[in-house]
C-alpha cells in the first residue's frame, strides 16, 4: 500500500535553513547538509528545499549545495526557488535532486508547467502554490506571497495539473507558523478535483493535526518546517502515532 | 575491476545512482562513450524523464544498439526499466524490445501517478532483491506482471511489476538509488551479479 509521506522543508537563504513566522522574522535553524542527513536517518520521506534568496547571483551556491545534499541523501528531494527556465530546471537536477518545485514563475508564464514536464516527465515538476483564505474564499499569492492574484486556488490548480503538474505543493498562507493545524477545507476541495498527488503545508503544530490531516482531507503528503527543525515533533514518534491511527506510513 | 558505467541520455538526475555507488565503494561513470559502455562491468540506465524523448535520444545516438547486445548485467532504473520492453504508452514510444510486453498506463488508481513509498514483494527468488520492503516510486505508467517479474506492487487496485529481468537484463520501477538502506542493499546485490 502506498503510504503518507511526511516531507521536513528547508527554506534556503545564504546556503543557510531559515523559517519565518507568517513568511517575515526569519530565524537561523542550521546547516542544510547537516539536516538533510538527520532527516534520512529519522525516516523522512522526501525532503524539500526552497531557495527563498534565489538570485542570478547565488545560483552557483545553490548547485552547489543540491550537489552536496544529493551526496547525503539516499531519500528524494525536491528543489525550489528562482526555476524560470528548462535551463535552470536542468542545471539543478543534474546536480542530483529528483523533483523541481515551480511557483511564481509558473503563474507568471504556465507554459514553463509544459516545457518542464515535456522535458522531464510531469512526476519530475512540483507546482507550489500559496494562497491567502480571503472573505471564505482561496486566492493565489505569487512573489513569496507578497502579490495578491486575481485567481482562486482550485482553478489556478487544475490548470497546472492539465499542464502537466505532477504534484501540487499548497501553502496555506494564514496557517503558515501558526501550528494551529492544516487548512483542512481547502485541502479537501483541492484533492477532490485534482488526480495528482497534493502536499499540504502550513499550520502543523501537532501530531493531531497529521492524523486529522490523512485521516480526512485526502492529501497524499504533509510538508512542515519548524516543528521539525526545533524538535518539537520528531518524525520517529509521529509516524509511531500516524501508525497507531491506522494511517500508513513507512516506519 | 572495470567500471561500473551509468548511460547518460541527457535529462534529469543520474547524479543519484553514482552517488549511491560511491556510498558502496564502487567506482563508476556517467557516460555516453559505446566503448567505455560495451566495456564495463555492469551497466545502469538511469531512469528519469520522458519516453519517447529519452528513446529518441538513445536512437540518435545509436546508444539503443549498444544497450541491446550487451553481455554483461544492466539494470534499467525506473524509466530505464520501462525502455527495456517492446513499447510503451507515454508517447506512443516504440522501446528497446529486450523484454516482451508493453508498458501501459494505470486503471484503477487513486491517483494518475504513483509517487512514494509502497512496498516491493518478492514473486519470484532472485539475485537481485532477496527480501520484500519499501521503495520509492515515481511512474504514471508500468509493466502488467508478467512471466519475467521478479517482484510485485499494489498501488489502488493495480498490480504491477516492481522489478523484471531477462537473461543479464534486470529492471527496477522504483528507484534503489532513494529507497535508503533497502535501496543500496538493492544496488550492492546488482553489484555482485
Amino acid at each position: 500500500m502506498l503510504v503518507k509521506r511526511i516531507i521536513p522543508c528547508l527554506d534556503i537563504k545564504d546556503g543557510k535553513v531559515v523559517k519565518g513566522t507568517n513568511f517575515v522574522n526569519l530565524r537561523d535553524a542550521g546547516d542544510p547538509v547537516v539536516l538533510a542527513r538527520k532527516y534520512a536517518q529519522d525516516r523522512a520521506d522526501e525532503l524539500v528545499f526552497l531557495d527563498i534568496q534565489a538570485t542570478l547571483d547565488n545560483r552557483k551556491t545553490l548547485v552547489d549545495l543540491v550537489e552536496r545534499v544529493a551526496r547525503e541523501l539516499d531519500i528524494p528531494f525536491t528543489v525550489g526557488g528562482g526555476i524560470k527556465s528548462v535551463a535552470i530546471a536542468n542545471e539543478i537536477l543534474r546536480a542530483g535532486a529528483d523533483k523541481i518545485s515551480v511557483n511564481s514563475a509558473a503563474f507568471i508564464r504556465p507554459q514553463l508547467i509544459q516545457e518542464l514536464s515535456a522535458k522531464f516527465g510531469s512526476q519530475c515538476v512540483v507546482v507550489a502554490i500559496d494562497a491567502k483564505e480571503i472573505d471564505g474564499q482561496w486566492i493565489v499569492h505569487t512573489s513569496g506571497g507578497k502579490v495578491a492574484q486575481d485567481k482562486l486556488l482550485v482553478d489556478w490548480a487544475k490548470q497546472a495539473e492539465t499542464l502537466g503538474a505532477g504534484e501540487i505543493l499548497f501553502t496555506a498562507m494564514n496557517a503558515d507558523g501558526t501550528k494551529n493545524g492544516f487548512a483542512m477545507d481547502a485541502l479537501s476541495e483541492l484533492s477532490e478535483a485534482l488526480k495528482v498527488p497534493i502536499i499540504a503545508s502550513g499550520g502543523a503544530g501537532t501530531s493531531d493535526h497529521f492524523v486529522d490531516l490523512f485521516k480526512n482531507s485526502g492529501a497524499d503528503a504533509a510538508l512542515a518546517a519548524s516543528v521539525f527543525h526545533f524538535k518539537q515533533i520528531a518524525i520517529p514518534t509521529l509516524k509511531k502515532e500516524l501508525a497507531k491511527k491506522q494511517i500508513p506510513v513507512r516506519l | 575491476m572495470r567500471e561500473v558505467v551509468i548511460i547518460d541520455y541527457g535529462a534529469g538526475n543520474v547524479r543519484s545512482v553514482q552517488f549511491s555507488l560511491d556510498k558502496l565503494g564502487a567506482k563508476s561513470e556517467i557516460t555516453n562513450d559505446p566503448l567505455k559502455i560495451k566495456a564495463a562491468s555492469k551497466v545502469i540506465l538511469p531512469g528519469v524523464g520522458q519516453a519517447s524523448f529519452a528513446m529518441n535520444r538513445l536512437r540518435e545516438t545509436g546508444l539503443d544498439q549498444v544497450v541491446k547486445a550487451l553481455n554483461q548485467p544492466v539494470l534499467g532504473i525506473c524509466l530505464g526499466m520501462q525502455l527495456l520492453f517492446e513499447r510503451t504508452e507515454e508517447g506512443s514510444t516504440e522501446c528497446l524490445g529486450i523484454i516482451p510486453g508493453e508498458v501501459t498506463s494505470f486503471s484503477a488508481t487513486p491517483k494518475s501517478i504513483h509517487m512514494g513509498w509502497n512496498n516491493n514483494s518478492v514473486t519470484t527468488a532472485n539475485e537481485l532483491i532477496r527480501e520484500s520492503g519499501f521503495v520509492f516510486f515515481v511512474h504514471g505508467y508500468r509493466a502488467c506482471l508478467n512471466r519475467f517479474t521478479l517482484t510485485k506492487c499494489t498501488y489502488g487496485k493495480d498490480v504491477f511489476s516492481a522489478a523484471v529481468k531477462r537473461d543479464n537484463f534486470y529492471g527496477c520501477q522504483f528507484h534503489p538509488e532513494k529507497s535508503g538502506e533497502y535501496g543500496a542493499q538493492i544496488l550492492a546485490n546488482f553489484l555482485n551479479i
